[in-house]
This record gives structure tokens, C-alpha cells and sequence, in this order.
């Protein structure tokens, strides 16, 4: 990407790239142009490379200790609790390190959702992401399950059971997930190896993701195309590493936190309990990152549509590049829609609230209306606010209004401009 | 190439895709069969109940293919209320003769028919079981009364083998 061509400067060095580009390809990524008005909301990106990091470096080693037998897997799990050197700390990091992982994202998607970075030229790099999304919340789930306490089985019935709603043959597919006519040791055994590949497939998709985001490069807080490299850029390194590892400390703050102070306060009392086929637990709740989803299937009454409308809900994602049909990307220059923004933002934090609470009486009605707005932002107010909002006008450059000391409304472009 | 008449070239393309398609499915169909009940899980797939020990109103849960099976000895007024019900008031409309042979035993699976947690017994608007997971009612004869449950709990193939055994499955 980088316009001049990159030429190592020992002998050695040339030789190996004539034959494998790797130092053409660190050259390119130390040098990257990044605009120089990106905010701390930017470094979710590789904070969320550090989670996705940390879970497959202390899964490999719990994995060395673990034993995927559904009369062993819980005594395994205590085993590496108690015996194990340092597996306490091991698993703690891997159990929290999931919910890290998941307030990363939701960091990361709703930067995007506030800047329009899902937006043309870059509705691949949103599609890939929502595809790692998807992976994580599966790999999650999985993960779940393998301690082989009740909210690990317990939940593996519920999720799994959500596939009889597909008619005719929703009850072959769930016998075919299970491996026999209830969750047991062959579901066991299949969630440890899928769990244990899933990471690696979101690790290539990582890949394509970065790729396709060094295409067009970085989205900014103006949300407007930048010239590259110019005065609106600086280069990866050292400015962005520098940056992002600043808020990468900060993170493991707030991670070790929970590791060292509270490393149960996410989970759940009940997988402390082995499995039990015979008693499900009076209250079943899903781990906090999926309950705004949770809560959108159990405010459907009816089994077939709940079911639609959780998966909906997620799918709706990969459609937004398409269904917000204003040419401005920044919620800055956008009023309306910033109002609208932070109104999702509250809508998805109740219905996380719902799902943690029992289905019934003022709770299902409240998840009711937050689960009819949610889908009217998506598929209404989105779609309508790109015709009638009245933008503010969008500067042409990032140092333009800076040096200029207040925005050149001569010189800005507007949204009639900006249609032709 | 829709102004091009098809050639012998275009016909063996055609073969060759087909052939190659139906090579990589019958590589690919073990690899997803091998994800079904296996030989020792089909095995497993009856037992016997011994039930002398139930009393009236008593309900004991065994498990049967890794699902728990409820086995209710009903009492006189649990029966009546069973058959009183009119199949207009039903989600899932099924007479209580059809569902217990002997109206004094019912045999179902213990799974809740929403997403299969084990409803509680004698809980409920409807004096049967109560699913804590989503809150299906479900009444004497294990109908599904109120909540997303959209079916009846399922009774499974299951036979007296004389007066105080019963063989699931």
C-alpha cells in the first residue's frame, strides 16, 4: 500500500524478501498511514488482538490438564483449580478473559456504529467482523459447557433445543448436534474440539479483517476519506503502537481486576454444581454478553419466531451497511442520528437488563417494546434518516478546520455536494 | 456463451463437475454421520421400571436415554380434572385416554417441549408441572396450558410388563 517500494538494507535481507516479501509486508504495516485524529474508541482493535491472544495461549495450557469425559470433565476443572501449578490463574485469566473479550467487541462494533466505518468502502471489513461475532459467541457458548456444571449443561440444552424450532427437521438436527437423545459425553466431547478450532478460524478471519481494512485504510472521527499518506496521516509506528498500547495497560487494568479481586462475579453460583440431567436449575441465564439477545427470544411468545427473532437480531448487522442510507459516515455531523445512536445504546442495555431478569409480568412487556425498537432503528429509522436528516456540513480535511481555527463553511462540503 | 451451441467440451465439463460432485459427497456424508447416535447410545434404548413402591399422588423420575422420564401414580380428583378439560381450551389438543393407558399411571418424558429443561412437579396454574426456564404451565396430564411450550411433554412407547413394571422404550 505504501507508494514507495520497499528495498532492505542488508544483503541478507534482500535476498530472503526477492524470495518471501515478509520484510516488504512489516515495512508496509510500520509505515501504514493512520489519520492523526483517531480517538482512544480506535484501540479496541488490538486490544481485541491481545484477547484473542490471551484465550488461545491459556487454553492451549488448560487444555493440557482438562479431560473432555462427562464423568470427569468437572472433577478435571477443580483439578486444575487446585492442583495444578498456577492453573487457579490460568483458568481465571481464560474464564474472565471471555467476558473481556466480549466488552472489547461490543466497544468496537458500537465505534463503528457512532463513526460509520461499516460503510462503503469498507462494508467487508464490517461483514468479516460480524462473522468473528458470530464465532465468538459460538466458541463462547462451547466453552461454557465444558466445565460440565449445570449452567454448563444446562444452557447446552437450552441453545442446542433452539434448533427443534426449524420445522420438520429441527428434532434430527438436534439429536445429530447432541450424538444421542440427550446433551451428554459425545456433545461434550464435539463442543471441546470445535471449541478448541474456532479460535484458530477466527484468528484467519483476524487476518482478512486487518487485510481488508489496510485496503482503504482507517475510518476517523470526521468519518471522511483522507488522502495518503498527507498531513492528515501519521505512520503506524511508533504514533498508533504507542497509542494502543497505552490503552492496552489501561485494559489489563480493569482485566486484572477482575482476575485477582472477582474472578467469579461473571459467572454463575450454579456451575460450581456437576451436571445433573434430572434437575434444572430454577433459573437459567445465559453469560451477560448474550443476554440482549436472550431477552429477545423469550419476549416472543410463540417457540419458531423467538427463535427468528434472536438470530434477526444478529443477522440484521450484516445488512446495516445497506440499510443506513445516509452518504455521511461521523454521527458528528449528524444530529438525528446521534441522538438515535445513544437511544440504541440504551434499548440494548435494558434488554441485557431483561435477560438477566424472570420472563413474566412488567419485565416481558418492557422486553416486548426494547425488542420491537431495536428492530425499528434497524429497519425504519435508519433507512429514512439518510433522506430526511439535515447534516452539518462535513470539513474537507482533517487539518482544514484546525488550521483554519473553526470550520470554512466556503471550503466544506455539504450533502448536496456530497450526492453528486 | 449463450449465442454458443454446446460442444462435446461442454458436455464433459458438465460429466466431470457431476462425477466430482457426487465423489465429494460420499466422503462428506460419513463425516456428518459420524455426528448421529452411535451403536452404544442405540443400545441403551429401553428400560425397565420397577413401581410398587408409588404411591397416589407420588411421581419418581428415572432416566431413560439420558432424558428424564416422570412416572405419576394420579390421584381420583388429578384423573377427573384431566378428563374434564374441553379440547377447545388446549394449545395441543390430545384426550387424557390417549396419553394414559391406565388413566391411574402417566408415563412422559420430563423434558420441557420449549427448550428441554426438567419442568417441576406439582407447580403450576394447573395443578400438573410448572417449566421454570420460560414458565409453561402444564396441567394434570402433562398438556401444555399456558407459556412458549408449544406442545404436550411426549409419552414415550412404553408397556406394563406385568402389574408392577414398567418397560420404557
Amino acid at each position: 500500500m505504501s507508494d514507495h517500494e520497499y528495498v532492505p538494507s542488508s544483503k541478507f535481507g534482500k535476498w530472503f524478501n526477492d524470495r518471501l516479501p515478509l520484510l516488504t509486508l512489516a515495512s508496509h504495516l510500520t509505515d501504514y498511514p493512520t489519520p492523526k485524529n483517531l480517538n482512544y474508541w480506535w484501540t479496541f482493535g488490538g486490544i481485541l488482538t491481545f484477547c484473542l491472544i490471551t484465550q488461545i495461549v491459556t487454553g492451549l495450557t488448560l487444555a493440557m490438564h482438562y479431560i473432555a469425559h462427562a464423568d470427569m470433565a468437572f472433577e478435571s476443572v477443580e483439578h486444575i483449580m487446585r492442583d495444578v501449578n498456577y492453573g487457579w490463574l490460568i483458568r481465571y485469566i481464560h474464564a474472565n478473559g471471555a467476558s473481556m473479550f466480549f466488552l472489547a467487541v461490543y466497544i468496537h462494533i458500537f465505534r463503528s456504529l457512532f463513526y460509520g466505518s461499516y460503510k462503503s468502502p469498507r462494508e467487508i471489513i464490517w461483514i468479516i467482523g460480524i462473522i468473528i461475532y458470530l464465532l465468538m459467541m459460538a466458541a463462547a457458548f462451547m466453552g461454557y459447557v465444558l466445565p460440565w456444571g449445570q449452567m454448563s449443561f444446562w444452557g447446552a440444552t437450552v441453545i442446542t433445543n433452539l434448533f427443534s424450532a426449524i420445522p420438520l427437521v429441527g428434532e434430527g438436527i438436534v439429536t445429530w448436534l447432541w450424538g444421542g437423545y440427550s446433551v451428554d459425553n459425545p456433545t461434550l466431547t464435539r463442543f471441546f474440539t470445535l471449541h478448541y478450532l474456532i479460535p484458530f478460524l477466527i484468528l484467519g478471519l483476524v487476518v482478512l479483517h486487518i487485510w481488508a481494512l489496510h485496503v482503504p485504510g482507517n475510518n476517523n472521527p470526521i468519518g471522511i476519506d483522507v488522502k495518503k499518506p498527507s498531513k492528515d496521516t501519521v505512520p503506524f509506528h511508533p504514533y498508533i503502537v504507542i497509542k494502543d498500547g497505552f490503552a492496552l495497560l489501561m485494559f489489563m487494568i480493569v482485566f486484572a481486576f477482575f482476575v485477582f479481586y472477582s474472578p467469579n462475579i461473571l459467572g454463575h453460583a450454579d456451575n460450581y454444581i456437576e451436571a445433573n440431567p434430572m434437575v434444572t436449575p430454577a433459573h437459567i441465564v445465559p453469560e451477560w454478553y448474550l443476554l440482549p439477545f436472550y431477552a429477545i427470544l423469550r419476549s416472543v411468545p410463540d417457540k419458531l419466531l423467538g427463535v427468528v427473532a434472536m438470530l434477526s437480531a444478529i443477522l440484521i448487522l450484516a445488512a446495516l451497511p445497506w440499510l443506513d442510507t445516509s452518504k455521511i459516515r461521523s454521527a458528528v455531523f449528524r444530529p438525528l442520528y446521534k441522538q438515535f445512536y445513544w437511544i440504541l445504546v440504551a434499548d440494548v442495555l435494558i434488554l441485557g437488563y431483561i435477560g438477566a431478569m424472570p420472563a413474566e409480568g412488567l419485565y416481558l412487556l418492557i422486553a416486548r417494546v426494547a425488542t420491537a425498537y431495536y428492530f425499528l432503528h434497524f429497519l425504519v429509522i435508519l433507512p429514512v434518516l439518510g433522506f430526511k436528516e439535515k447534516t452539518i456540513p462535513v470539513p474537507l480535511s482533517i487539518t482544514e478546520p484546525i488550521l483554519g481555527g473553526s470550520p470554512n463553511l466556503a471550503m466544506a462540503k455539504n450533502k448536496e455536494s456530497l450526492d453528486k | 456463451m449463450s449465442d454458443k451451441k454446446p460442444e462435446r467440451r461442454d458436455f464433459l465439463f458438465t460429466a466431470s463437475y457431476a462425477v466430482g460432485a457426487v465423489g465429494v459427497a460420499a466422503v462428506v456424508w460419513p463425516l456428518v454421520d459420524q455426528m448421529n447416535p452411535d451403536a452404544s447410545v442405540k443400545a441403551l434404548a429401553s428400560t425397565e421400571v420397577d413401581v410398587s413402591s408409588v404411591k397416589p399422588g407420588n411421581t419418581i423420575t428415572v432416566l431413560w436415554r439420558g432424558k428424564p422420564v416422570f412416572i405419576r401414580r394420579r390421584t381420583q380428583d388429578e384423573i377427573s380434572e384431566a378428563k374434564s378439560v374441553k379440547m377447545e381450551d388446549l394449545k395441543h389438543p390430545e384426550k387424557d385416554e390417549d396419553r394414559a393407558k391406565d388413566p391411574e399411571w402417566l408415563v412422559m418424558l420430563g423434558v420441557c417441549t420449549h427448550l428441554g429443561c426438567v419442568p417441576l412437579n406439582d407447580k403450576g396454574d394447573y395443578d400438573g408441572w410448572f417449566c421454570p426456564c420460560h414458565g409453561s404451565h402444564y396441567d394434570t396430564s402433562g398438556r401444555i396450558r399456558k407459556g412458549p411450550a408449544p406442545l404436550n411433554m411426549e409419552v414415550p412407547k412404553y408397556e406394563f410388563v406385568n402389574a408392577n413394571t414398567i418397560k420404557i422404550g
